[in-house]
């Protein structure tokens, strides 16, 4: 299992061709309360940029995108009523989606998690 | 990046302190105001409604009218907002607008009398921060010679809302738990040796009981650290601030509130005492009797979406048809109701409680209703 993190802030969890997406601690942090995920269904195909997910703090919505190409093959229903796991653990029991990978090439470009732990120093 | 004709960024007295408790500080009318604490917008929402919130809201606009005598000063108010200025008592607060020649509103704001004799002829304005130049320059400019405007931006407001808010302050004030709702006087404080003058009035904006205080700006350092010492209260940043108006059904100018909307539309009509409905007198006085007579073309209501989804600022609003009939004004989740909360201006037909309307969220359609404001019972003490 390889762990791969982008400059939006999220995490993808490979293992094989499927991968688990989800938001950082630090992105979780950024947001505070989240109190609403919106998930795609399962079945569709997402394009590497495109909005997978939508995700609302108290304050504001924010969109969540596909960091690699692949196809939606299951969703974390449990955050439709409990949206407050992505504050309570980003990293695990608050993923968003699992996808089949279109093409592994694509995690080529992404930070490991020393990498996105210095991006986020040097952002702020 | 630099940029030299930006405006530099205010800071209230109290910013050192917000940094301090590690606030999240952002940009809000000019100033770098704390947005939330580490323990988050929820936590503290719900804190302020069961023990005791303390929110520094010195960015508002603080002023006094001065005139020879209440009469004066008051009919010279009138002249420029709807409500009944000249019947209120020593120490009474009431909530108003200044309106513009079309009966729209320049902004909301509370005036108070003076309390005392010796300040006989004296109102006190609070308005919002966004709007006091605004709001100043237009009193300077509408208001007679013998009514002089005296803006204060050397006092600081602090707001202790809650329903432990009268306890924590009785302590430090001895007797502001026997003000009633919406009236207010003159306190002496003592802190560290030294003592200070401050005005207090049982008000604010949560809909819960509570105070806000105007204390010099050199002394207000001391008093939130003196409040927040006090077990009940923690420190309430705006993200709060909004939640707990939007639940309490009050209205936020640039939201509810605008140069377009009148009080009539925006629910207000409660604010607009009987004898100026009678008399009017008031800018845009033949607007707002028609629409008091007639109705408004348009009206300000509670919305609750179904499900969990938060609808924003700027939703279209539609009815069961599906046909646009208005739009969103405020809108996210009420951490006390426990899902998402709004309000929006509807024609007056889709007004009732209970009517199903049809939100526009991200171009999917979310079934709603128009629910009573407020949508949560309020604690004022009457």
């Amino acid at each position: 299992m390889s762990v791969y993190f982008t400059k939006d802030h999220e995490w993808i969890s490979v293992e094989g061709d499927s991968a688990t997406v989800g938001i950082t601690a630090f992105a979780q942090e950024q947001l505070g309360d989240v109190v609403f995920v919106e998930l795609p269904e399962v079945g569709k195909s997402l394009d590497k940029g495109a909005e997978a997910a939508v995700v609302e703090s108290v304050k504001a919505a924010s969109e969540v995108y596909a960091p690699v190409s692949g196809e939606v093959v299951e969703v974390n229903s449990a955050l439709e009523g409990e949206p407050g796991k992505v504050n309570e653990d980003a990293e695990g029991a608050g993923w968003f989606i699992r996808l089949k990978l279109a093409d592994k090439s694509q995690l080529d470009g992404l930070m490991d998690e020393a990498g996105y732990k210095k991006f986020v120093e040097e952002q702020h | 990046m630099s940029d030299n004709t930006a405006t530099e960024t205010l800071k209230t007295p109290l910013h050192a302190l917000h940094v301090a408790l590690g606030a999240r500080m952002v940009p809000f009318a000019g100033y770098d105001m704390p947005v939330q604490y580490p323990t988050g917008i929820i936590a503290e929402h719900t804190h302020t409604r069961s023990a005791a919130g303390l929110f520094d809201v010195s960015h508002m606009g603080q002023g006094w009218l001065v005139g020879p005598d209440h009469e004066t000063t008051a009919r010279a108010l009138e002249t420029l907002v709807p409500a009944d200025i000249v019947s209120l008592q020593p120490g009474q607060q009431r909530y108003t607008q200044l309106l513009n020649d079309d009966g729209g509103c320049i902004d909301d704001l509370m005036v108070s009398r003076s309390a005392l004799p010796d300040t006989e002829g004296r109102l006190f304005l609070i308005v919002n921060a966004a709007r006091k130049a605004v709001d100043f320059a237009h009193l300077r400019a509408r208001l007679p010679a013998n009514v002089k405007v005296d803006e204060r931006p050397e006092r600081a407001l602090l707001a202790l809302q809650g329903p432990k808010a009268a306890d924590v302050l009785e302590r430090l004030l001895p007797g502001v738990a026997g003000l009633s709702f919406m009236t207010g006087r003159p306190f002496k404080i003592t802190l560290s040796g030294r003592t200070s003058g401050v005005y207090v009035t049982r008000s604010g904006y949560t809909g819960e009981d509570g105070f806000e205080v105007s204390v010099a700006n050199e002394d207000a350092p001391g008093l939130w650290t003196a409040l927040i010492d006090q077990g009940e209260v923690k420190p309430i940043g705006l993200g709060a601030r909004d939640s707990l108006r939007l639940e309490a059904g009050l209205c936020l100018y640039g939201h509810e509130l605008d140069e377009t909307i009148s009080p009539v539309e925006a629910a207000l009509t409660w604010s607009i005492q009987k004898r100026r409905r009678a008399e009017g007198g008031f800018p845009g006085a033949a607007r707002i009797q028609k629409e008091l007579a007639e109705g408004p073309s348009r009206i300000r209501v509670g919305i609750r979406p179904d499900g969990r989804a938060p609808a924003r600022d700027g939703t279209e609003i539609a009815g069961d048809d599906g046909r646009a009939i208005g739009i969103i004004t405020s809108g996210g989740f009420g951490p006390t109701v426990g899902g998402p909360v709004a309000m929006g201006f509807v024609p007056p037909a889709f007004k009732a409680p209970g009517t199903a309307l049809t939100l526009t969220v991200r171009g999917k359609p979310i079934a709603a209703r128009v629910a009573a404001l407020p949508f949560v019972p309020n604690g004022y003490k009457r």
